[in-house]
């Protein structure tokens, strides 16, 4: 084992090639190819630790914490569609593909979801039976690979997503490399087993928002205008994506901020490419309120929330609903440390892994090998999926009485102050302490 | 046979009326008139209906069909019979670009030109063009075929996996992993059936093959300029 640095002896890390930059500079250079993996951003951005409540007091009446009840309900695609979709709780399952993920895993987050009565989202590579069995309210995702598309299937959900981008890689397409293709998950794509698959990065048959107006359309025709069509954006030029989202018709729109999760991409795509949620919420709320279509158009963030004070902050912003990813993987026992001996034997640790592509997940969720995919009890998983979802809604809940409130919705960005200029200014509220508000004043 | 005019109703009522098919067939037999390039004309049908479009149509004629039989006597515009699962398009006039994109299965027939991305992500459909396809048609096409009786153009089956194209006329340039294959018995034979079902008359001894040189397959340093 070796000693710890003595830094009295002089020794001096730069900060700008540190360990972990020297390290991938030698893993390029020995293997000529860009670092792929999974999970989201690494590096440290501003957040919703950057953000605090001002509780109730003089100027304010809080609520009472057990007696005073406060909703948690909301409706999606009040706009057009005839079924609406009625979640009990704000808090929705972000689109994860069967392959990326394994069967078991799909079925514990249905389970999960559908226990807490709230939606969850299939991914690329079509809708497997056991997820839409499991799952109450499942939301289907059109994604530019069309990966196992078909009519049966977009006729089964209760909402379907088009899918633009996602916070973790804006402007790139799918990736399942060959070791998680699968006799089954080859042919729900129609794809030889065994190869590296990159999904494209465009829809195949539309170029424009005026092109995605009519494919809209065209989805409403064949669903005969029953259920919401969602259209999902990486976190960018928010601003006018979703001003354009609601031109091209959306009843819902999904912003994934830069915190949000992949199966697998290339590194310097999730830590390079895209902006933090924190600043793409109020972008996406100012269009929706300058077009009038503020809660008209609902509008649901994900990327990088862990806890009921991320949700109860996305909400104040402006959020109609949250989606969980990567948050609910690790409900589910993603990086759990019993494994940790396991992860080891691969190259990782608990709280460490992001190899998801590799297809050798010690916890059996992001594998499709049988033999570890069998170590994840849905049933068992599901219900901590539950638990979770239960956790995040009561402490929303709870900030939300102490400001006051009696739905999660009436939360509002009066609520919030910022710790740091930089949160201030991305999320449009006053530093503690001021009422100066970057950008807007000085 | 039920007739249908699309200046005196509307497109939402036509689909209706077709997709109300599944539930009870009370007629197989549609006529549309005027349809003067509307977009989504019998999308989403799940019958086995016979449906002619008399004119023009727009956006996604057809998109998603099963089992029905639609006839467009004009020109279509872009995604025409997009995600087919089964069934029969056949198109009189020209295509606009992403003709049969990533449609399933059945048989697309256009008997004048297609436009660019003809069949971009075909995932098992048989697309049959009488006359020329635009650039990059079959990009990322993976299973099917394709087969043009006229000319192609730039980057024929860009990133192909396992669509087998047959092209009697001049390739302008083929894609990235796209190359001439040789055109054996099994071939002939299965392009015979092809141009026989599409009531084309052609020599299938007059077409070339192309299909996938799977270099592309699997992630390769050597290959980076390629990705």
């Amino acid at each position: 084992m070796s000693k710890d640095i003595d830094v009295n002896a002089g020794l001096r890390e730069s900060a700008t090639f540190d360990r972990t930059t020297m390290a991938e500079i030698r893993r390029a250079a020995d293997t000529g190819i860009y670092d792929i993996r999974g999970f989201g951003a690494k590096r440290k951005l501003p957040h919703f630790d950057d953000l605090l409540f001002l509780g109730a007091s003089m100027s304010r009446y809080p609520l009472e914490g057990y007696r005073e009840k406060c909703n948690t309900k909301v409706t999606l695609g009040t706009r057009f569609a005839k079924k609406p979709i009625e979640l009990d709780i704000p808090v929705t399952i972000a689109g994860m593909s069967f392959g990326a993920l394994s069967a078991n895993a799909k079925e514990a987050l249905g389970r999960g979801a559908s226990l807490m009565g709230t939606s969850t989202t299939t991914g690329d590579g079509g809708m497997t039976p056991e997820e839409r069995g499991q799952s109450s309210k499942l939301v289907y995702q059109y994604l530019p690979s069309r990966y196992g598309m078909n009519p049966d299937d977009l006729r089964k959900a209760d909402a379907i997503e088009v899918v633009l981008g996602q916070g973790a890689k804006p402007g790139g397409g799918g990736m399942l490399l060959g070791q998680k293709i699968t006799d089954r998950v080859a042919k729900m794509r129609t794809l030889p087993m065994g190869v590296d698959q990159r999904s494209a990065c465009r829809h195949p048959d539309w170029t424009g928002p005026d092109d995605l107006a009519i494919k809209i359309l065209e989805l409403r025709e064949i669903t005969d205008w029953q259920v919401p069509i969602y259209i999902k954006v990486g976190a960018t030029r928010t601003y006018y994506d979703v001003k354009l989202a609601v031109k091209a018709g959306a009843d819902v729109i999904v912003v994934d901020g830069m915190q949000g999760g992949t199966a697998a991409t290339q590194d310097v795509f999730i830590e390079h490419v895209g902006i933090p949620t924190l600043a793409a919420i109020p972008q996406a709320v100012q269009a929706l309120q300058e077009m009038g279509m503020h809660r008209k158009v609902q509008l649901i963030v994900s990327g990088g929330i862990r806890n009921g004070a991320d949700v109860a902050k996305c909400m104040a912003l402006g959020a109609d609903a949250v989606a969980i990813g990567t948050a609910a993987l690790i409900a589910l026992g993603c990086n759990d440390p019993k494994y940790d001996e396991e992860f080891r034997k691969i190259g990782s640790a608990a709280g460490y892994y992001d190899d998801y592509h590799e297809g050798k997940d010690p916890t059996g969720i992001s594998t499709q090998n049988p033999d570890l995919m069998q170590r994840l009890d849905p049933v068992v998983a599901g219900r901590k999926l539950a638990n979770y979802l239960n956790v995040l809604t009561l402490e929303a809940q709870t900030l939300a009485r102490a400001c006051g409130k009696n739905d999660l919705r009436n939360l509002e960005p009066e609520d919030l102050v910022a710790l740091t200029v930089e949160s201030a200014a991305m999320a449009r509220v006053p530093l503690a302490g001021t009422s100066w508000i970057p950008g807007q004043s000085f | 046979m039920k007739t249908v005019d699309l200046q005196k109703q509307s497109v939402r009522e036509l689909n209706q009326a077709l997709h109300d098919q599944v539930a009870e067939c009370t007629e197989r037999e549609w006529v549309v008139t005027d349809p003067k390039g509307a977009h989504n004309i019998a999308c989403g049908l799940d019958q086995n209906l016979t449906v002619d479009i008399q004119g023009h149509a727009g956006y996604y004629c057809a998109g998603m069909n099963k089992k029905a039989h639609i006839t467009v006597h004009g020109n279509v515009g872009q995604g025409v019979a997009e995600n087919m699962m089964s069934g029969v398009v056949r198109i009189k006039g020209d295509a606009s670009q992403a003709a049969g994109a990533t449609a399933h299965g059945g048989l697309l027939v256009i008997e004048g030109n297609a436009g660019a991305r003809c069949g971009i992500s075909m995932k098992g459909v048989d697309i049959v063009v009488k006359g020329n396809v635009g650039h990059m048609s079959c990009f990322m096409g993976q299973a099917g075929n394709l087969v043009v009786c006229g000319d192609a153009g730039d980057a024929l089956g860009d990133s192909l996996y396992e669509v087998h194209i047959y092209v009697k006329g001049s390739v302008k340039s083929l894609g990235a992993d796209c190359v001439e294959k040789e055109m054996r018995p099994e071939h002939i034979s299965e392009l015979s059936e092809l141009l026989n079902r599409a009531g084309v008359e052609e020599d299938p001894a007059a077409f070339k093959r192309y299909g996938s040189a799977r270099q592309l397959y699997n992630f390769k340093v050597d290959n980076a300029s390629a990705y």
